[in-house]
């Protein structure tokens, strides 16, 4: 009998430019719960994607049981009793628990689907984890930690020997964390390792046996979580140095504010509640937070892309009537997105589309577009901005990521805006861009506009920010001088309202 | 071959596959009948696509927004009747309106324009606001101006074809520009302007750039500020003007319009768009491209035709041009892992 269910040695995975995985280990024992921990970024989800065949790993050895084992696919992965419950579930709404519980699997019965075993079998394994679901119901109507259960009890149903847990209690409510608690306990009985994510050190200290600290893609400890305390573990996390990684700040923070947010609430969920803060002409605002905390969600407010129910935007003392995107455009706001494929890009279409699509408006005359300023202005970008492409017509899509962000940060740049809302500008891009586009965030504060700047690197908040908002669960935490804060604090911050 | 030539090659294959396929096609007709390549034949497939490549630069630009229209042969089958049925020659026995003056032919073709802009500012709202599926909603439009033209034919005309058209109206279509032994005629003239005109738009003015974001990426496009709903609108509505001056065009062509005039164009405006390079998911597409597509259909449609070859294997061997140019279009997007 071998001591651990799965060993992960040496992993290694680079992306281009990012070293995503540097000798990554995990070892876990059956029976156990493994708390996996790390700041976001730190590669906990590459290595779990390692594991189950989504990235291909670079180097490093994967053995389940001792044996050697390398997984094309998370399919594959669950054939060996592997399994995972992500942390946005995957679940086909509109089919019944029953469905989706087998999907992929359902047992025949010659060509038929053999429902009467599904639902015996379904319902012994919710009697085995008092789950109470009625499983013919659609899936669509069940509360976020029902479906989780679900997802836990799919994993059971094919045997599965190992659990990922991918924060399971980011959206439950404490009693839903106590039965996910028991169910996980249940498990831990039938000799089912668990692999258990989580930011929050209270989970971590109830539920864990064990933990794994990860931070820059790198294995930094193992250890019985008795013998480890809150401080200990969290330093570990973070603890790194971060010299010459940033620009020297040559921005002064003034008195007068350009934008004022009063207790703005968001009209959809996932919307932000009873949102306040004042941002300064040449002032970087860092916005920090957890995954799911809504950083994102409150620049869209403010920016008109989601709908606001509740609340006031102001620029320069001026309430905002309209909120949409064009209005705030014309008032002088501008929205580098998260999701840069999603809602940033035009891939198709070459750089001086990308460039100028924001700002149609100034180069056209009676609806005709002056393609001389348009020329000019993207070269501008193109030259300042120091953009790699080999001509204005190259499509987008053929640039790198690093680029691309340049490319929109540029269109941006172009409607000459006051206040300039980046969401994660430097996830995804390599070092020396993300250098760059720290050093034009510094230099656009110092000219006097002001930039409110999310980001899940705690160190390139600390490195440019003037001031840190806190977001905790579609909160404000708190808002910190970035002189007199530190990661702990942050940290802290962020799981307030959790 | 090295593994780098063998890639060139077959991306050049890809690319072109379309355009090799035509050749080859071109090459049998030419080979049955050499008689094929007289100036002649192609005089007539340029006069034969001029109205074609109207309605096709119509629905072109619907199908860069990201949306498609299949209500488009029911449009200009409307315009053609309405527009015919105002423009009968005062001398003719069965007019509809048999006290109706004459008035310039400018009137009714301008009145189909605004009947079918009409139309597409209702199915505008119902894809743009109502968030109708545009396939299904342009399906609807479909059969509910097929059921009002038919109405209006019905009980003006007891449903016969209508005639009799006034000189004037006749010559729009069918007339040229003349000098000693050289002739043009209006419908290239119309074509070449609308070819000019919507490329204008798409390249040169705001609204094009617009469509394009809209097709390309439409969050982004909402994200950059760009007013999407007026956008569609105004789209739709320029679409159904070149419905209703092709639909009066084809009318004026035929000289007798019956009900089923226009049926099935949308199939072929959509296929001649496809084969010339617009893709059905939007943000991509030029007008040369669409000018292009008209003209090679008409050219493999005209040859076979030509050679003789049977009615029914034309279609089949126009199915299998269309679905081939979507397969090639889908390998641009096909996700690489």
């Amino acid at each position: 009998m071998n001591m651990y269910v799965l060993e992960m040695h040496n992993i290694k995975k680079e992306f281009p430019g990012v070293k995503a995985l540097d000798n990554a280990q995990l070892m876990l024992r059956p029976g156990t719960v493994h708390a996996l921990m790390g700041e976001n970024g730190a590669g906990k989800s590459t290595l779990m994607k390692c594991l189950f065949g989504i990235y291909k790993k670079d180097e490093g050895e994967i053995l389940l049981d001792g044996v050697p084992v390398e997984f094309e696919n998370p399919r594959q992965a669950l054939d060996h009793g592997v399994s995972m419950v992500h942390q946005e579930l995957n679940q086909v709404l509109e089919r019944s628990v029953l469905d989706n519980i087998w999907l992929g699997r359902f047992p025949v019965h010659g060509i038929t689907i053999d429902r009467k075993r599904m639902l015996k079998e379904t319902k012994a394994i919710f009697e085995q984890l008092q789950i109470r679901i009625n499983p013919l119901q659609k899936i669509g109507n069940l509360s976020v930690s029902e479906r989780q259960m679900i997802e836990i009890a799919r994993a059971v149903s094919c045997n599965a020997r190992i659990i990922v847990l991918d924060e399971p209690t980011s959206s439950l409510t404490e009693s839903e964390v106590k039965h996910l608690f028991s169910i996980i306990r249940m498990l831990k009985e039938q000799h089912v390792a668990i692999i258990y994510i989580s930011h929050k050190l209270e989970e971590i200290f109830e539920i864990a046996d064990e933990v794994t600290i990860m931070r820059d893609g790198r294995w930094i400890l193992t250890t019985p979580i008795a013998e480890i305390t809150k401080e200990r573990l969290i330093s570990s996390m973070v603890g790194r140095d971060f010299s010459n990684q940033f620009p020297p700040k040559t921005n002064k923070c003034l008195d007068e504010v350009v934008l004022e947010v009063r207790n703005i609430e968001g009209a959809y969920s996932p919307a932000v509640q009873d949102v306040s803060f004042e941002l300064h002409k040449g002032e970087i605002l860092g916005v920090s937070g957890l995954v799911g905390s809504r950083r994102t969600e409150m620049v869209e407010t403010i920016f008109g892309y989601r709908k606001l129910k509740k609340g006031e935007i102001r620029i320069n003392g001026v309430p905002c009537k309209k909120h949409i995107p064009r209005e705030s455009i014309a008032r002088g706001i501008g929205l580098v997105t998260e999701e840069r494929i999603a809602t940033g890009i035009f891939p198709l279409m070459d750089v001086q589309f990308n460039t100028m699509i924001a700002n149609l408006k100034s180069y056209a005359r009676f609806g005709i577009i002056d393609y001389k300023r348009s020329t000019r202005e993207t070269k501008w970008v193109i030259d300042t901005l120091s953009v790699k492409t080999p001509s204005q017509r190259k499509a987008i899509v053929n640039l790198s990521g690093g680029n691309q962000q340049k490319v929109i940060l540029g269109r941006w740049l172009l409607t000459s805006p006051k206040v300039l809302l980046l969401d994660e500008p430097t996830r995804g891009i390599d070092v020396g861009a993300k250098y760059e586009i720290y050093q034009l965030m510094i230099d656009l504060a110092a000219k006097g506009n002001a930039i409110i700047f999310i980001s899940s690197e705690m160190p390139e908040l600390l490195g440019i920010t003037d001031r840190i908002l806190v977001m905790s669960n579609g909160r404000v935490a708190g808002i910190v001088n970035t002189s007199e804060t530190n990661q702990e604090e942050l940290l802290m911050l962020a799981a307030k309202y959790l | 071959m090295s593994p780098t030539m063998k890639k060139i090659i077959s991306e050049f294959l890809l690319k072109n596959a379309l355009y090799i396929v035509m050749f080859v096609l071109l090459t049998i007709i030419v080979m049955v009948q050499p008689g094929f390549l007289q100036l002649q034949n192609f005089y007539f497939i340029i006069t034969q696509s001029s109205s074609r490549i109207i309605l096709a630069l119509g629905i072109a630009s619907i199908i860069v927004l990201g949306y498609t229209d299949l209500s488009l042969g029911r449009n200009v089958g409307m315009a053609a009747i309405v527009s015919s049925s105002l423009l009968q020659a005062a001398n003719y026995s069965q007019r509809i309106f048999p006290d109706l003056p004459p008035f310039p032919i400018f009137f009714p073709i301008l009145l189909v324009m605004i009947l079918c802009s009409l139309f597409m500012v209702v199915q505008a709202f119902v894809v743009s606001k109502l968030k109708v599926a545009p396939f299904i909603a342009s399906l609807g439009f479909q059969l509910i101006i097929y059921g009002l033209q038919s109405i209006y034919i019905d009980q003006l005309n007891d449903s016969s074809p209508i005639g009799g058209l006034d000189p004037k109206f006749s010559n729009f279509a069918q007339g040229a520009i003349e000098f000693s032994n050289f002739r043009i005629p209006f419908l290239i003239i119309y074509a070449f302007i609308a070819s000019v005109l919507v490329w204008f738009i798409w390249n040169k003015t705001k609204l094009g750039r617009n469509m394009y974001a809209i097709g390309g990426n439409i969050e982004a496009a909402t994200v950059s500020g760009v007013n999407v709903i007026f956008n569609i609108f105004t789209i739709y509505i320029i679409a159904g003007m070149m419905y209703g001056f092709g639909g009066a065009l084809e009318g004026a062509r035929t000289g007798s319009v019956t009900n089923m005039l226009g049926q099935g164009y949308e199939l072929d405006a959509i296929a001649a768009c496809v084969v010339g390079g617009v893709s059905m998911r939007g943000g991509v597409g030029t007008v040369p491209g669409v000018v292009a597509g008209v003209l090679l259909f008409q050219i493999i449609n005209y040859g076979l035709v030509y050679i003789g070859v049977n009615p029914y294997v034309q279609f089949i061997v126009k199915g299998m041009i269309i679905v081939l140019a979507v397969a090639i279009d889908s390998q641009k997007y096909v996700k690489r892992r």
